[in-house]
């Protein structure tokens, strides 16, 4: 199965990321492909390389940064991040900021599509 | 259809709409604040013990066990993240925010 | 093309409260122009959304009225309502904006009224659901 990921919400503040994160371990523990991961609303949060968590807590933005070394394609839409200060700079490494065309793009090419948000 | 339910029924109403639109065939998925919906003898129960007379009910055990919950409605499953992506391999989902 | 994706967008919240509605249209816009069979269903709160009258300027909140007057004439065709969600919130026909102007009759139109059986039988056509 080839999944995309749609994230609504920003790190921490809700459970979103990390049920998302969890299901994309999951999908890739059992063989299946994550065709991407696509920040909407708050959840272009996710992927700000300021995020500095407890040292004994989960880093989330570091995990996606991860994910996206691995080969996931871990998008921002550009229209939500200029709207909440989410510039290039500001991106953990191996993520990017792009139009809301690479979400539809991720539907066309993927069997499936599940949506995390509030 | 897998219909995915992350908010509580006591303060959402994701579930209850959710119930008008699932029938036969399909599959809830509970989880996050969802689970709650699990929980035997609220004032809530009724609206799964409703939707498990012709749909399979399935909480995330870690949101389950995050929470501390035993008390769960007779009938629903508690399902890992690895049986969430079986599902989503068989159901085109609806996530009920 | 046999392998047109059906896709549809489900919007569920409030206007204005929050930006989910908002930013729901932006998708509808972008979806419907990369060819995919789109339907946008609007249920719960969301209903709101398509009442006509609806004015920000007050709030000095820019808004997306004017976005929902143009659905159609960007594609977006295919614009169904909840009724159960209309009646729980005193809403009818009446109620609910143009969404822009029929191709074919040049007549403006409105977002159609279904049953959530129908809204059902619409779902399960989907090969995705967006849900905003």
């Amino acid at each position: 199965m080839k999944l995309t990921v749609l994230l609504l919400e920003g790190p921490y503040n809700h459970e979103a990321s990390d049920s998302a994160w969890n299901l994309i371990q999951a999908a890739r523990e059992a063989g299946h492909e994550i065709r991407g991961v696509f920040l909407y609303h708050d959840g272009v949060y996710n992927v700000n390389a300021k995020i500095d968590p407890p040292q004994d807590d989960r880093h989330i933005a570091n995990r996606w940064s991860e994910l996206g070394a691995q080969g996931v394609d871990v998008v921002v839409c550009i229209a939500a991040a200029k709207r909440r200060g989410m510039v290039d700079e500001l991106l953990v490494p191996n993520t990017r900021i792009s139009g809301l065309g690479q979400l539809a793009k991720m539907v066309i090419e993927s069997d499936r599509l599940v949506v995390f948000g509030d | 259809m897998l219909h995915t339910v992350n908010k509580s029924p006591f303060s959402h109403s994701g579930l209850e709409t959710c119930l008008r639109f699932a029938g036969e065939g399909d599959v809830i998925l509970l989880l996050e604040d969802g689970v709650l919906a699990a929980v035997s003898d609220t004032s809530r129960s009724a609206l799964i013990e409703e939707a498990l007379k012709t749909i399979p009910v399935y909480a995330i055990d870690a949101d389950v066990q995050a929470r501390g919950l035993e008390k769960l409605i007779d009938g629903v499953k508690l399902a890992s993240y690895a049986d969430f992506v079986a599902l989503l391999e068989g159901h085109v989902s609806q996530a009920w925010l | 093309m046999s392998d047109t994706k059906k896709v549809m967008i489900t919007v569920r919240k409030a206007p204005h409260g929050a930006i989910y509605v908002h930013e729901a249209i932006e998708v509808m816009f972008i979806v419907a122009s990369y060819g995919m069979d789109l339907s946008v269903v609007f249920i719960d709160d969301a209903v709101f959304a398509l009442k006509g009258g609806q004015d920000t300027r007050a709030l000095g909140i820019k808004g997306f009225m004017a976005s929902i007057g143009a659905l159609v004439d960007f594609e977006v065709e295919k614009v169904y309502v909840d009724r159960q969600s209309m009646q729980d919130r005193n809403l009818t026909e009446v109620d609910l904006v143009f969404i822009g102007e029929d191709e074919d009759t040049e007549e403006q139109v409105k977002p159609k009224v279904l049953d959530s059986e129908a809204i059902r039988a619409l779902m399960l056509e989907q090969d995705s659901i967006i849900s905003l």
